[in-house]
């Protein structure tokens, strides 16, 4: 099995063609797609890399961010964040938080996979 | 007296751009050659049948020759000067334009005027894409599906031997985004087509149209000055006449407080300086600035400019001069002083301003905030700020203030409160 990423986002699509490059690279992927049930998701099984959408139903992506620092057992988890905002003020808010990576929609196939990889092996 | 030694000047400058000898001109008005050099040289007043005749030959108008008419084309004519600083105009020399081409510096007055409006119009726009839920969600879905048609296209594009059933899978995503997003998009451009059908020469609100009414009138009533009350019947009846005559019921207690006449000599005698005027009539320093900024046009009072914002910075009425002009969508910097004033009620302020890069006017501000109307135990007294504006005589280095945020080139800026879309 090859190592585990969480999708957490709520555009249904968006989520078949990422796990799609994602899965054809060896990973193996699980998505969720609400914000105020994310952490339970998580808590079922740390993953080892997280890609978190901003903008999802029930919770914001910054709050989920938030908890997920807070926690021991998550707070070393590689976060990437997938915003359609690009303004300055957003990179400062999710590097602020502790994200990862930040990545602005529309995002191509080849920015995810490269960035996903690069995360792994940098953690 | 400064207009009579431009109308010789105006006269002179006509006659040489038609090619007239000083001579033939005067032979043609009936005058002796001599006598219109004295004109010409501002040393004899010109008015009346005279000065109808000089315009009927020059081919231009009295009003340009000799009055503050040509103040209501000269005022723009600065604005844009200093709206363009790298054109490096000669700024002295706006009024010898306006006389000697009355018709091209009435139509760069009239798009100073058109630009001025669509820069209101923008600023209204991004107001509302920055504040409006609805845009906001309708970009948000805009964007969201454009990345999915991409991700999946490329999927397609770039995986020749992709499964049959998800290609299939694929397509069908693909045929699904698309018809969301040109739905999406038809959503998006309808609210901005409701923008767009407001029309740009129309204004959003009560206030505003009774702001543009005065501007029309030159922020001048004279009917406060006879001890009327306008009731603006011109007006249909509904919030827009009610705001005028709440206006001008306040601008006539102003008045019967400061009557004209002893008002206009005082206010000369004194430099327009507001705290000596209000002392010397013993009246609060907000009378005296809002009768400061409704004083007659044309009666060589400076160029003052008026604003009045309530407790939570709302700009309750504006007189815009220059390139002053302060956002009604509570947008603006705080660094103002009217809204300095507001933090330390009572305080009278005086401070020079001026507006960062294109405009060039330094303003001297005199701002006070304070209770307003009956003030009662138990009662929460309602706070107005108020603030007189005008272009700045004082030597004093100016501070700066800005636009407003989102249009603020100021990058060093602690009031900032987003960055700027410039």
């Amino acid at each position: 099995m090859g190592q585990r990423v969480l999708l957490i986002e709520d555009e249904p699509n968006i989520i078949e063609a990422i796990s799609y490059i994602l899965s054809k690279d060896g990973w193996t992927v699980h998505t969720h797609s609400d914000g105020e049930t994310a952490m339970d998701k998580v808590m079922q099984g740390v993953p080892d890399l997280i890609i978190l959408d901003v903008m999802l139903p029930g919770r914001s992506g910054y709050d989920i961010l938030r908890d997920l620092r807070a926690r021991s057992d998550t707070a070393e988890v590689p976060v990437m964040m997938l915003t359609a905002r690009g303004q300055a003020k957003d990179r400062e808010m999710a590097t602020s938080l502790g994200a990862t990576e930040f990545m602005t929609k529309p995002f191509s196939n080849a920015e995810v996979l490269a960035s996903v990889r690069a995360l792994a092996t940098a953690s | 007296m400064a207009e009579r030694v431009l109308t010789g000047t105006r006269v002179r400058n006509r006659r040489l751009d038609l090619g007239l000898r000083q001579a033939e001109l005067a032979e043609r008005l009936g005058i002796s050659a001599s006598y219109l050099n004295l004109i010409e040289h501002n040393r004899r007043r010109i008015s009346g049948p005279l000065l109808r005749s000089v315009s009927q030959v020059l081919g231009v108008d009295a009003a340009l020759l000799e009055d503050g008419t040509a103040e209501a084309v000269l005022e723009p004519l600065k604005a844009a000067a200093a709206a363009f600083p790298a054109a490096s105009v000669e700024e002295g020399r706006a009024e010898e334009l306006v006389a000697r081409f009355p018709d091209w510096a009435a139509l760069i007055a009239a798009q100073q005027a058109r630009i001025r409006q669509l820069e209101d119009r923008g600023r209204a726009l991004s107001d509302r894409l920055a504040h409006d839920t609805q845009i906001a969600h309708s970009l948000h879905e805009v964007i969201s599906t454009a990345t999915a048609i991409r991700s999946t296209a490329s999927i397609l594009a770039e995986t020749p031997d992709l499964d049959a059933d998800w290609q299939a899978r694929f397509h069908g995503n693909i045929d699904v985004d698309s018809a969301r997003l040109a739905e999406s998009s038809q959503a998006l451009l309808g609210f901005l087509d409701m923008e767009m059908e407001a029309g740009i020469d129309e204004v959003s609100s009560p206030m505003e149209e009774a702001e543009a009414y005065l501007g029309r009138l030159g922020h001048y009533l004279a009917d406060v000055d006879a001890g009327n009350v306008p009731r603006f019947e011109d007006v249909a009846d509904g919030p827009t006449r009610a705001i005028l005559q709440r206006w001008a019921g306040r601008l006539a207690r102003d008045a019967a407080a400061l009557p004209l006449a002893a008002f206009e000599q005082a206010a000369r005698a004194m430099a327009y300086d507001p705290a000596r005027l209000a002392a010397r009539f013993g009246v609060p320093l907000p009378v005296v600035l809002r009768r400061l900024a409704h004083l007659p046009n044309g009666a060589d009072h400076p160029l003052m400019g008026l604003a009045e914002c309530d407790a939570a910075g709302v700009v309750t009425f504006q007189k815009p001069i220059l390139d002053f002009r302060l956002p009604r969508a509570g947008a603006a910097c705080p660094l103002w002083p009217l809204y300095q004033a507001l933090t330390q009620p009572g305080r009278a302020l005086h401070a020079v301003v001026r507006l960062p890069g294109a405009a060039r006017t330094p303003f001297e501000c005199f701002a006070i905030a304070g209770p307003e109307g009956e003030v009662a135990f138990g009662k929460e007294p309602r706070i107005r700020a108020t603030m007189l504006v005008r272009p700045a005589r004082s030597e004093a280095t100016p501070e700066t203030v800005g636009p407003g945020c989102r249009v603020c080139p100021v990058s060093d800026c602690s009031s900032r409160r987003h960055p700027a879309l410039i």
